[in-house]
C-alpha cells in the first residue's frame, strides 16, 4: 500500500501522470489513492519530486 | 445550477495555455465553449520555468509588457567541470509571469464569449455507447453533469480525461521528468541570461536552469528523469544541494513541484467526441521540456478542426476529429520525434563527455561562436546530434 504524507504534498500531479491504472484523485489541494485499483507498482513513489508518497514497505522499514 | 441548463458546443477540461487557446479560437469562430478549471484561480499555482521564445509567442499574440519578467538575449551553458559556454541568442526569449499570462489568455477567450468556471473538478466522462458526450464533476463541491458535442482534455500532465476515454495517455517512467523549482530572491541575477547546468551531479537525466525573474530573483529549478528518480534521491534534494552550494544566501519566495512529460506525442490525440491538447497529449518538446508554445499550437489546431467539424454539421467522430491529429504531425510531429531521439541520446552522456565537449567549445573565441558553428566545430564524435541540440536551444 502507498501512503501519502498529506501536508507535504504540492499537488503537482506528477504521480497522477505516471499512474498506469489512473487510481490517483487529485483535486485542488486534496489527493487520494483509490487502493482497490492501485497495483502497488510504486511508479508514483519514484517520480514524486518531494518524497510525498511512500510505499508501505519503505515506511515499515523506516519505523524499524 | 445554470451551468447545466446552457448548451455548449465544446467543454474544455483545464484552463492552462492549451485549453485557453482552444477556447479562444473556437469561440472567436462562433462555437460556444465552457472551460472547467479545477483550481480556484486560472494561472495559479504556476508549474513552469516560464521561458518562451519571442518568435513562438508571436505566432499567437502581440507580446504585452505585463506578461514579461525578463527579456533574454544570451545563453549560458555550464558543464559538469564548471566550464562556461556563452553565446547570444539569434532571437530574444522571455521569462513570463505565468500567473498574469495564463490569466490574460483566459480573458481573451472570455472576451470572445467562452464561459470559464474555476473550482470545477471533472471526475469522469459521460458516454453514449462508445462516444464521449459529456463530463461529470463538482463545481465548488456540488455535483454536475453536462454534455457537449466535443470534450477537450487540456488537463495537463495528469491527463486523466484521455484515459477515461480509453486512450493510453499515462507517461512512462522514463519519459517523466520529476521537477522542482524555487523562485529565489536576495541573489545577484543577470537579467538577460538563460543559464543551464548540464551535469549528472545536479540533475541526472535532465538539466538545471536559472531563469531571471528580476535583478534580485530567479526561477532556479531542475528536472531529473524518472529513471534516476527511482534511485531514491528526489528532485527536491538535488535542488537543495545546488542551492546550498551556489546560493547559500538566497531566500525562497515560492517552491513548486511538477511533472514534465518528455514523451512522444500520444499516438491517438482524438477519439469519438474527444480531443486532447497540450501536456495531456504530450506536446511538450521532449528535449527542452518547453511546453507553452507547443501546447498553444495544439490548442489552436484542435480548435480549427473542431470549428470546421461542428460548423459543417458533421458528427464529431474520431474520423473527422483526426484532421487535428494529422495537422499536428504535419506541423510539428517530425521535429517532435527528432527531439525525442536527441533527448534519449544526450541524457545518456556521461559528465566526462559533456566536459570534453564544453572544453572544446571554450577554445573557440566568442565572436566566432555562432551557435551552429560552435557545436559543429567542437564535437568530433556526434556533430549531427549536437547540431540538433543547437537548433533546439535557439528555438526553445
Amino acid at each position: 500500500m502507498i501512503i501519502i504524507k498529506q501536508n507535504k504534498c504540492d499537488y503537482c500531479g506528477c504521480c497522477v501522470g505516471v499512474c498506469p491504472v489512473n487510481c490517483i484523485e487529485l483535486k485542488e489541494a486534496d489527493i487520494e489513492i483509490i487502493h482497490d485499483i492501485c497495483i502497488d507498482c510504486d511508479l508514483c513513489v519514484f517520480v514524486c519530486p518531494i518524497d510525498v508518497l511512500i510505499s508501505e514497505n519503505e515506511s515499515n522499514f523506516q519505523k524499524v | 445550477m445554470n451551468l447545466i441548463s446552457k448548451k455548449f458546443d465544446c467543454i474544455v477540461v483545464g484552463g492552462g495555455p492549451a485549453g485557453s487557446t482552444f477556447a479562444d479560437i473556437a469561440s472567436q469562430n462562433g462555437l460556444s465553449v465552457l472551460v472547467l478549471e479545477k483550481d480556484r484561480e486560472i494561472g495559479v499555482p504556476v508549474r513552469c520555468g516560464e521561458a518562451v521564445s519571442d518568435k513562438g509567442l508571436r505566432i499567437f499574440h502581440d507580446v504585452e509588457q505585463e506578461w514579461i519578467n525578463a527579456m533574454i538575449t544570451r545563453i549560458r551553458l555550464v558543464a559538469p567541470n564548471e566550464t562556461v559556454i556563452e553565446f547570444d541568442l539569434n532571437e530574444p526569449g522571455y521569462i513570463l509571469d505565468r500567473k498574469i499570462f495564463d490569466s490574460a489568455l483566459a480573458q481573451k477567450a472570455a472576451e470572445n464569449g467562452a464561459v470559464i468556471k474555476t473550482k470545477a473538478y471533472v471526475d469522469g466522462l459521460i458516454f453514449d455507447e462508445d462516444k464521449v458526450v459529456g463530463v461529470t464533476g463538482t463545481l465548488l463541491g456540488d455535483p454536475f453533469q453536462i454534455t457537449a458535442k466535443i470534450i477537450v482534455g487540456a488537463d495537463g500532465v495528469e491527463s486523466r480525461v484521455g484515459r477515461w476515454a480509453g486512450l493510453p495517455t499515462h507517461v512512462k517512467l522514463k519519459d517523466m521528468e520529476s521537477a522542482i523549482q524555487e523562485t529565489v530572491t536576495g541573489i545577484d541575477v543577470e537579467t538577460h541570461i538563460f543559464e543551464f547546468h548540464l551535469s549528472r551531479n545536479w540533475s541526472p537525466g535532465g538539466y538545471l536552469w536559472v531563469f531571471p525573474k528580476g535583478k534580485r530573483s530567479a526561477n532556479i529549478g531542475l528536472a531529473i528523469s524518472g529513471l534516476y528518480a527511482k534511485e531514491g534521491k528526489s528532485a527536491y534534494k538535488y535542488l537543495q544541494d545546488f542551492l546550498s552550494r551556489k546560493y547559500p544566501n538566497g531566500s525562497t519566495q515560492t517552491m513548486i513541484a511538477g511533472g514534465v512529460p518528455v514523451a512522444k506525442t500520444v499516438k491517438k490525440m482524438v477519439t469519438d467526441g474527444l480531443m486532447l491538447v497540450g501536456d495531456a497529449a504530450h506536446t511538450v518538446n521532449p528535449m527542452t521540456g518547453g511546453g507553452i508554445i507547443s501546447g498553444m499550437r495544439s490548442g489552436l489546431l484542435a480548435a480549427e478542426t473542431a470549428v470546421s467539424v461542428i460548423k459543417s454539421g458533421q458528427i464529431p467522430t474520431k474520423k473527422y476529429l483526426q484532421k487535428y491529429e494529422k495537422e499536428w504531425h504535419k506541423i510539428g510531429g517530425k521535429n517532435h520525434e527528432k527531439f525525442y531521439r536527441i533527448k534519449e541520446s544526450i541524457f545518456r552522456f556521461e559528465d566526462k563527455d559533456l566536459n570534453r565537449i564544453a572544453d572544446g567549445i571554450a577554445n573557440i573565441p566568442e565572436n566566432k561562436r555562432s551557435l551552429l558553428k560552435l557545436f559543429s566545430i567542437a564535437v568530433a564524435k556526434k556533430p549531427s546530434l549536437l547540431l540538433d541540440v543547437a537548433r533546439l536551444f535557439t528555438g526553445l
